[in-house]
């Protein structure tokens, strides 16, 4: 009789966790691969807005970077208005010619007519900031510019 | 001699330690972004002989602080800019375009060369509406470009510049050059922004 009343035990068997380590390598990889080291703490807000007809910044040593945007919530003591962020702390506008001759200065001089400045700028900052950097940049020659977006409809701007 | 096997690792942690790196890596990615719209700016002496363009060839787009947009004189939604700039480009009204679909209108633009897109915001304009507006005009100039492109050589004139950007494309790049090139020349990007 006993033959038909095998007891079943009650508690599931435990699942194989031995092939965990290999799915866990495997997002390990996927992020040491995609990870980019920021250069720049940021403290403003920047949020990019979007745009389809956009091309690729390739030569990331040729790439000066000008941050803007109003002061993140840890920096609220600087205010509300958009502000420029060079390298790690918020500047005034005419210290962009000095930032632009220090980037240059640390090229080699045969780059330096390939040098690309990339805005990037928080949706909501206002064009008035914009147009006096524009304005700094046109001065110092340096002329090439590249408004860096994220890419995607420019209808999700809004 | 025994032959003694060496005694097993025992690989019970490494889940553990793979767990560690990978909350770290998770952290502090930020996934950068490094595409955008490439511009060129105006340099700064500027020559003084004022070159007189018609003001048929000239195709105004205004942006006012609280971010309408007034084209020609007449408000427009943005969905519908990038139709209206080709119109404007491809317009061709003095006949000397032969390669333009445009409607020939003679109150529009002469020829693609002569047209130029003038861009004015304010100081109030908010960013996003800018790039949304740059975004729509670059659009209008890579269509008109794309569809030159696949009239002459079959292929689409961003995978041009795509090719030629690209090092291990087989085909002969200098031949390639010229043709961006004609097609640059053909429909210039002249877009100009007032201060």
């Amino acid at each position: 009789m006993s033959k038909f009343k095998k007891k079943k035990s009650g508690a599931l068997p435990a699942i194989s966790t031995a092939s965990l380590p290999d799915i866990v390598f495997m997002l390990l990889f996927f992020f040491m691969v995609a990870t980019v080291m920021r250069q720049n703490t940021l403290m403003i807000e920047n949020n990019l807005p979007f745009a389809d007809q956009v091309e690729k910044l390739d030569k990331k040593d040729l790439v000066m970077y000008i941050y803007a945007g109003k002061p993140s919530d840890n920096y609220k003591q600087y205010g509300t208005e958009a502000k420029i962020q060079l390298n790690d702390k918020f500047a005034d506008v005419n210290e962009i010619a000095a930032f632009i001759a220090a980037e240059r200065a640390s090229k080699r001089e045969e780059l330096i007519p390939f040098l690309t400045t990339a805005l990037k700028v928080d949706s909501d900052a206002n064009m008035g900031l914009i147009g006096d950097i524009k304005q700094e940049l046109r001065k110092v020659n340096a002329l090439k510019i590249n408004y860096t977006t994220k890419k995607g409809s420019v209808l999700g701007n809004n | 001699m025994a032959k003694r096997a060496a005694p097993e690792v025992n690989a019970g942690s490494m889940a553990d330690i793979a767990f560690l790196l990978l909350i770290f890596f998770l952290v502090t990615t930020t996934i950068e972004v490094d595409s955008g719209i490439n511009r060129k700016l105006p340099p700064m002496e500027e020559s003084e002989d004022n070159v007189i363009i018609k003001q048929k060839n000239i195709f105004t787009v205004l942006l006012n602080g609280k971010d309408q947009l007034l084209v020609e004189d007449e408000l427009m939604e943005l969905k519908d800019l990038r139709a209206a700039a080709i119109e404007f480009l491809d317009n061709g009204g003095d006949g000397s375009c032969d390669y333009c679909s445009g409607k020939k209108d003679p109150a529009s633009s002469d020829n693609p060369d002569k047209a130029i897109i003038s861009l004015k915001n304010e100081r109030e304009t908010t960013y996003k509406t800018y790039i949304a507006v740059q975004n729509e005009l670059v659009a209008a100039y890579n269509v008109l470009r794309d569809q030159r492109a696949k009239k002459l050589y079959g292929t689409s004139f961003s995978e041009m510049e795509a090719n030629y950007k690209d090092v291990n494309w087989p085909g002969n790049k200098d031949k390639l050059k010229e043709k961006i090139d004609r097609i640059k020349t053909e429909y210039p990007q002249k877009l100009s922004e007032v201060q």
